[in-house]
């Protein structure tokens, strides 16, 4: 049973450095930032995207979560206390070990778009994989992240996604103790 | 509330569960000290203190209305043959919370729960048994009779 383990042994001090690397991350998009070290999190989740799990969800954010995480449910459910829903339109947070088609979540409104949904998405690492240039608003130049994991559609539904602004969903991707975001205000081209 | 569909096993450890979190650090560890030691716990959660809302009814049954927040500690351990115990008690001691949790575990082994709760369980019981009726005699000495006020005023 995966409730077996711990969560954050100072809660306090590891969600605030957490929430400064999301914060970080979100500010400076496709840079790559270090959180949850030292967490041992269940299978199939990564330190990191649990870190994530931990830092942003409680009983006010519903979560959706694919079929890849059901062994990290329990958990899940005892740490953050986030009701699980069935269908990805009513969270607020994705969890996703399969990049996710974007338009089946939430993406807000015009007049309330921070009411969108926060896809948390695991990837193989960022190292190698594909290759992307990120550019928008807090880049002064353009960035160039790595992601193993995403598919071969990925750009296009980014740019889907980045039409609607000031609507759309943001992307927090993670793996092993790193992470990187990708808010929906920035364009994504293949690098 | 009683809940009507709980089975037998849940009702007991209901009631360890009440007992623990009604008791001291200090009443427990003393009861503790009599019997062999327990096996190695990891933390799963907590000790944590926070808030609790408490909703009361007008009169019992009316309108639902928050009466207040109160403090309250939790902790979940697990011990290291995989039960897992859980604490809620009034107040912020931790080490309260913990010693309920790491109890609360315990007990949920057949194989240990005789013992404990000979050595811990019941003389918590009496002990709290003991001073519920304690206070109940001083409030008692100092109880008006409604009843008899009305009839001298007549």
């Amino acid at each position: 049973m995966s409730l077996d383990l711990p969560g954050f042994a100072d809660p306090v001090t590891e969600t605030q450095a957490c929430f400064r690397a999301v914060l970080d991350a979100m500010a400076r998009p496709g840079r790559v930032h270090r959180a949850g070290a030292g967490l041992r999190p269940p299978a199939p989740l990564a330190p990191a995207t649990a870190a994530v799990l931990l830092t942003l969800l409680d009983g006010d954010t519903p979560l959706w979560l694919d079929a890849g995480c059901a062994a990290a449910r329990a958990w899940i459910g005892f740490h953050c206390g986030a009701p699980i829903c069935a269908e990805p339109g009513q969270a607020l947070f994705g969890l996703c070990l399969t990049f996710p088609d974007l338009t089946h979540f939430h993406d807000g409104s015009d007049e309330a778009p921070e009411d969108s949904a926060t896809l948390i998405v695991q990837v193989g690492g960022f190292a190698d994989g594909r290759k992307l240039v990120v550019h928008g608003p807090g880049l002064r130049a353009p960035s160039a992240l790595c992601a193993d994991g995403l598919p071969v559609g990925f750009i296009e539904a980014w740019q889907t996604n980045h039409r609607m602004f000031p609507r759309g969903v943001d992307l927090i991707l993670c793996a092993g103790d790193l992470l990187a975001a990708l808010p929906r205000s920035v364009v994504v081209e293949a690098g | 509330m009683p809940d009507p569909a709980a089975d037998a096993p849940t009702i007991e450890r209901r009631r360890w569960m009440a007992v623990l979190a009604r008791a001291s650090a200090a009443d427990i560890e003393e009861r503790l000290a009599g019997c062999e030691k327990l096996p190695a716990h990891v933390r799963l959660r907590g000790p944590e203190s926070g808030l609790v809302m408490l909703r009361g009814r007008v009169g019992g049954g009316g309108g639902a209305f928050n009466l207040g927040e109160m403090t309250v500690t939790r902790c979940t351990v697990r011990l290291e043959g995989g039960a897992v115990g859980h604490a809620y008690v009034a107040g912020r001691d931790h080490r309260q919370a913990e010693l309920a949790a790491l109890l609360d575990a315990a007990l949920q082994d057949p194989g240990r729960r005789p013992t404990l709760t000979e050595t811990v369980i019941t003389p918590l019981v009496q002990a709290q048994q003991a001073r519920r009726a304690q206070d109940a005699a001083r409030a008692a000495a100092t109880r008006v009779e409604f009843f008899t006020m009305a009839t001298m005023r007549t």
